[in-house]
């Protein structure tokens, strides 16, 4: 690892003052470390945001749960408050990597990386998130642009992401063996008006599977999802899964999540 | 005084384990040391055209960088391949040079090429992406399958031919072919797998300019057997020069018996600088160049009658030996893994066929199990089919052709020596419950998933070996093990083994043997290794062999310990040597019933003229003092034997497959503790369900490592796991007098099949290559519902 300056922000504002273009911020630093312990990525400065009090917590109200970014996979998995509201989103985050990912890694951090792989964008676009950053407001179907990809200008913090509380929802997720990550993660949730079907690890980012979230629109039912043949032109291929595979357990998670509302 | 052998004795290494006192190589730092970082090819095929060292040299803390030229310079040896293997024609078998620092061409992506030594860590790591290596990129051979037909990586070995091997009678088999009534075949790929230490390798090189004397620490299987390569075929000292710690080791599984590119390049670097060097791997450089295992591609075929007899058993396989033939790299698929391929059947005529081929891969060698798991594979599968072609129950038919008489005479090299096979199988059936196999299936079915069930049948040829067996067979080396047993004067007992401990708990086993053997508490026993500085000469640990046969050289010590003691305590009681008995660390003289302790006998073999009832207790022609050396050399192989039963539940729609059950019933001799032993099996069976279901190396055709890392090679996890349900039967081994046999290997050789069986059962049949992963199977499942569909 190259040598690096490390600065613990005390709030936001100092945080993004001492972001420039060869600096990153820490949340958990669960890829950020191992990028920077293999050379695949260098920075001048790392700028910890953990210490920031203002982005820790759980905030649960009538319509939404809203999770500062630098809360612990771990917390939560172990709130009650989530637990309650969105059961789901609680055992998402339970299956994470690992108990040391859980214990280190943020909800922040990942949103800002844009794993392609990663469990948290499926539960921000299933549960039309709403992503606060230290400047403003983004609508989560604006924040995912492409892999490693978001909307975040340079300097730019998340501070807190919104979930609004579905009638209904499952989080169905197929790992990746090794790493443990999602091949296919396919979130649902049922809302009052309408149904997402958030997509994560199938293609290069996070999406909402219009075709399914409209059938299951019509018919709140796995049946009519069933035998679905999506088209696998865009979804990745690797030494784990193939496109073909992963267009099948998009639908096969899909229904497993349906059938668990 | 109750005997500890058997017993469930609490080890004693774990309090240093589990309280994290225990001492590494990294754990060693030495004054003024320096770092290496070792400059690698990122190229699986290349020649080198030009090293240039310029700017690195300048970099901050430099001390030293070093190249091929530098090693070839000194005449430094080589790494070595420890078995010389003919081929069939009787031409010898072709290895290619393989230097500690490749010079000319590299063969592998991990391949070195030149060593950076710097004051810091980071210095050395800096300044070694400095090292400018101009590389002309030559087409890599990857494919097992297809390195013959690749361009040649070696000059001068056509075909990248290593040896083209057989063992058995073609023309036998082929009359017995002849008369078959069926004939099963299979091709199957036994997968590529990385060891995965806990520890990664290090080493710790030391000079001493005034005794011209190198120390070198590191993760070593076998010290004594490091320091034989690295002063005879190495050139790095001469062995009363050179002194090889091996100190806590965290596993090896057979990865770290080799001697390494970096233990003979920091060894002769620390003389060439004067300083110490220390070197650790990263886990990326544990992934590139430890030695891989298994990466075999076989057909095989099995002549059957029609009522299930088996009359012939053909194996051709072709055996990836990686870039080089390291130690036991040419002895794996060939003396280890042909003979046991017939497995623990009556096969009249049988043969197998090994050409083994370089490739621009990582070596590959021994990883436990060692060619046996290739070779139960090989014939488990074979077997299974057979019962399913021929609708015959697989356990009958498995029962039809054991051997019932032992010692039973397998077909090609090994007499067994004992093991009751019926017996095993069905004790292991009822652990499994077989009979209600139909009705959980029923229950699957009922959820819409596929449950199946497989069963393999093996013996194992471990306890490696005879000296005279293995030296006519190609070994460099003979195979015995040696034991000292020194007795403090005032009682306490040392006992210096050549085995080597990385986690299978010598220091408890041992001792339990040497507390029977002697009657002294186990308190009193330290168990000593790893240190060429303190133990006689020893072949060290693989191969299931410490036990049967280090084991067997601490007793045969005991024992001559025990007849010194009866000539002294017959001096000192005025008695005949003849008439005193050893008992429960007494020694009786039977007429009289006056007795002695073994404390007693030590303090007056030490203190000779201290007793008041004589000036010296010693007999004429015994010396002074209480130490006693054993060499044992085996008089066979050990050969433990069982019978395994898996019973997976596969869901249709994703393709996972979930383990259910796991029954093991084994026949490992008498069991010394049996607690140490279960964690022998529940690691093997890790493993061995680990390249079932999860592990593989994977190469693409470029020759870069695709599962270079935990992110994409599958380490199986306890809860990839049921509760293992673990029994055995005992036939005591009669070629050694503790009637013990190896356990440490059975899990790995067994469970491959087992799970495949199962797999395979479920999938009504359909061929799955390990390892059974979600996507193979999805298919596979697709391809039955439409052939189940066609028959409906």
């Amino acid at each position: 690892m190259k040598d690096f300056n490390y600065h613990s922000a005390k709030d936001s504002k100092e945080a993004s003052k001492l972001a420039s273009s060869s600096s990153a911020f820490l949340a958990g630093g669960m890829t950020t470390i191992p990028s920077m312990k293999l050379g695949l990525a260098t920075y001048k400065d790392l700028i910890d945001i953990k210490n920031i009090k203002k982005l820790s917590g759980i905030k649960v109200s009538g319509k939404s749960v809203t999770i500062g970014a630098a809360t612990k996979h771990v917390e939560v998995s172990n709130s009650k408050d989530v637990k309650k509201a969105i059961p789901s989103l609680s055992s998402l985050a339970e299956g994470i990597g690992d108990p040391q990912v859980r214990n280190r890694g943020t909800i922040g951090g990942s949103i800002a990386n844009n794993d392609p792989s990663a469990d948290y964008p499926s539960a921000c676009i299933a549960l039309n998130a709403t992503i606060h950053t230290n400047e403003r407001k983004i609508e989560s179907a604006k924040f995912f642009k492409g892999m490693f990809e978001t909307a975040l200008k340079k300097g730019e913090l998340i501070e807190a992401i919104e979930f609004q509380i579905p009638e209904k929802s499952s989080y169905q997720k197929h790992p990746n063996p090794a790493s443990r990550y999602a091949i296919v993660g396919v979130y649902v949730a049922k809302h009052k008006g309408d149904v997402n079907v958030a997509v994560t690890g199938a293609k290069s980012c996070v999406y909402n599977d219009k075709e399914m979230s409209k059938a299951l629109s019509g018919n709140f039912s796995s049946s009519s999802i069933d035998g679905m043949d999506l088209d696998s032109s865009e979804m990745n291929t690797d030494m784990h899964a193939s496109a073909e595979f992963r267009a099948s357990l998009v639908v096969t998670q899909a229904k497993k999540a349906v059938d668990a509302c | 005084m109750a005997s500890l052998v058997g017993s469930r004795v609490e080890r004693k290494e774990d309090k240093r384990f589990l309280t994290g006192k225990g001492r590494y190589t990294a754990d060693i730092n030495l004054a003024n040391q320096t770092y290496a970082i070792f400059v690698r090819s990122p190229h699986a095929r290349a020649s080198i055209k030009k090293i240039n060292i310029d700017k690195a040299s300048k970099s901050s803390g430099v001390v030293s960088i070093l190249t091929g030229k530098e090693i070839a310079d000194d005449k430094i040896g080589g790494l070595i391949a420890g078995w010389a293997i003919r081929s069939e024609d009787g031409t010898e078998m072709k290895c290619p040079g393989n230097p500690p620092l490749a010079k000319d061409n590299v063969n592998f992506v991990g391949d070195p090429v030149a060593v950076v030594i710097a004051e810091s860590l980071a210095e050395a790591k800096e300044a070694a992406e400095k090292v400018e290596v101009d590389y002309k990129v030559l087409k890599a051979v990857t494919s097992t399958a297809d390195a013959m037909n690749g361009d040649t990586i070696h000059e001068g070995i056509d075909k990248n031919l290593c040896f083209d091997w057989l063992l058995g009678d073609r023309q036998k088999v082929k009359e017995a072919f002849d008369k078959a009534d069926k004939v099963i075949s299979i091709d199957i790929v036994n997968n590529r797998l990385i060891p995965n230490a806990m520890e990664p390798r290090a080493c710790v090189a030391d000079y001493n300019a005034a005794s011209e004397e190198i120390t070198l620490y590191t993760t070593s299987q076998n010290p004594h057997l490091s320091r034989l390569i690295m002063s005879a075929f190495g050139n790095v000292a001469p062995e009363h020069k050179l002194r090889v710690v091996a100190p806590d080791v965290g596993g090896g599984f057979g990865s770290k018996i080799n001697v390494y590119n970096e233990d003979i390049v920091c060894s002769w670097a620390a003389k060439k600088i004067n300083r110490a060097i220390k070197w650790v791997a990263e886990r990326s450089e544990s992934f590139l160049t430890d030695i891989h295992g298994r990466d075999h591609v076989t057909h095989a075929e099995l002549a059957v009658t029609k009522d299930g007899k088996f009359l012939g058993f053909k194996n051709e396989t072709i055996a990836n030996l990686g870039a080089y033939a390291r130690v036991f790299g040419t002895v794996t698929p060939t003396y280890l893994f042909g003979p046991c391929a017939t497995g623990v059947y009556e096969i009249p005529a049988a043969y197998t066929n090994v050409k083994a081929v370089y490739t621009n891969t990582a070596p590959v060698d021994a990883y436990r199990g060692a060619g046996r798991p290739e070779a139960t594979y090989t014939i488990e599968r074979l077997v299974e089919k057979a019962s399913m072609e021929l609708g015959i129950d697989k356990t009958e038919l498995r029962i039809k052709n054991f051997p019932t008489v032992f010692p039973f005479k397998q077909t090609l090299v090994h007499t067994v020596d004992s093991g009751d096979y019926v017996a095993g199988m069905e004790k292991a059936k009822q652990m499994a419950d077989y009979k209600g196999f139909e009705a959980r299936r029923k229950e699957s079915e009922a959820k819409g998933k596929l449950r199946g069930i497989g069963v393999t049948s093996y013996f194992e040829a471990c306890g490696i070996a005879p000296s005279a067996a293995v030296m006519s067979l190609g070994c460099g080396v003979g195979l015995w093990e040696s034991a000292e047993v020194r007795f403090n004067p005032t009682g306490q007992v040392t006992v210096y083994t050549g085995s080597h401990s990385h986690g299978q708990s010598h220091q408890t086993t041992f001792a339990q043997i040497a507390a029977d053997e002697l009657g002294v508490p186990i308190e009193n026993i330290d168990i000593v290794h790893g240190d060429t500085d303190k133990g006689t000469f020893g072949m060290g640990t693989y191969g299931s062999r410490s036990l049967a046969v280090g084991g067997i050289a601490i007793v045969n010590a005991c024992k001559k310990i025990v007849e010194k003691g009866k000539r002294v305590t017959a001096k000192m009681l005025e008695a005949n040597p003849e008439d005193v008995e050893f008992k429960d660390g007494e020694f009786i003289v039977s007429k009289s019933n006056k007795k002695k302790t073994i404390g007693e006998v030590a303090f007056a073999c030490y203190l000779p003229g201290v007793r008041d009832e004589m000036k010296s207790p010693l007999p004429e022609g015994d010396e002074p003092g209480l130490k006693e050396t054993s060499f044992y050399d085996p008089s066979n192989f050990s050969f433990p034997a069982g019978t395994h039963i898996a019973e997976v539940e596969i869901d249709p729609e994703t393709g996972h497959v979930k383990l259910q059950k796991y029954t093991a019933c084994d026949d490992f001799g008498r069991i010394i503790n049996p607690m140490v032993v279960e964690g022998q099996v529940h690691g093997g069976l890790a493993q061995g369900i680990g390249q079932a279901l999860y592990e593989n190396a994977e190469y693409d055709e470029t020759g870069q490592l695709m599962t270079g890392s935990y992110m994409d090679y599958t380490m199986p996890r306890a809860d990839n796991f049921p509760e293992f349900n673990i029994g055995y039967t005992c036939t005591h081994a009669t070629t050694n007098p503790l009637g013990v046999k190896g356990c440490g290997e059975a899990g790995a050789i067994a469970a491959p099949p087992t799970v495949m069986n199962a797999v395979i059962d479920a999938l009504g049949g359909q061929e799955v290559t390990m390892p059974a992963t979600a996507e193979k199977v999805w298919k596979a499942c697709k391809n039955l519902k439409k052939s189940n569909a066609k028959a409906a």
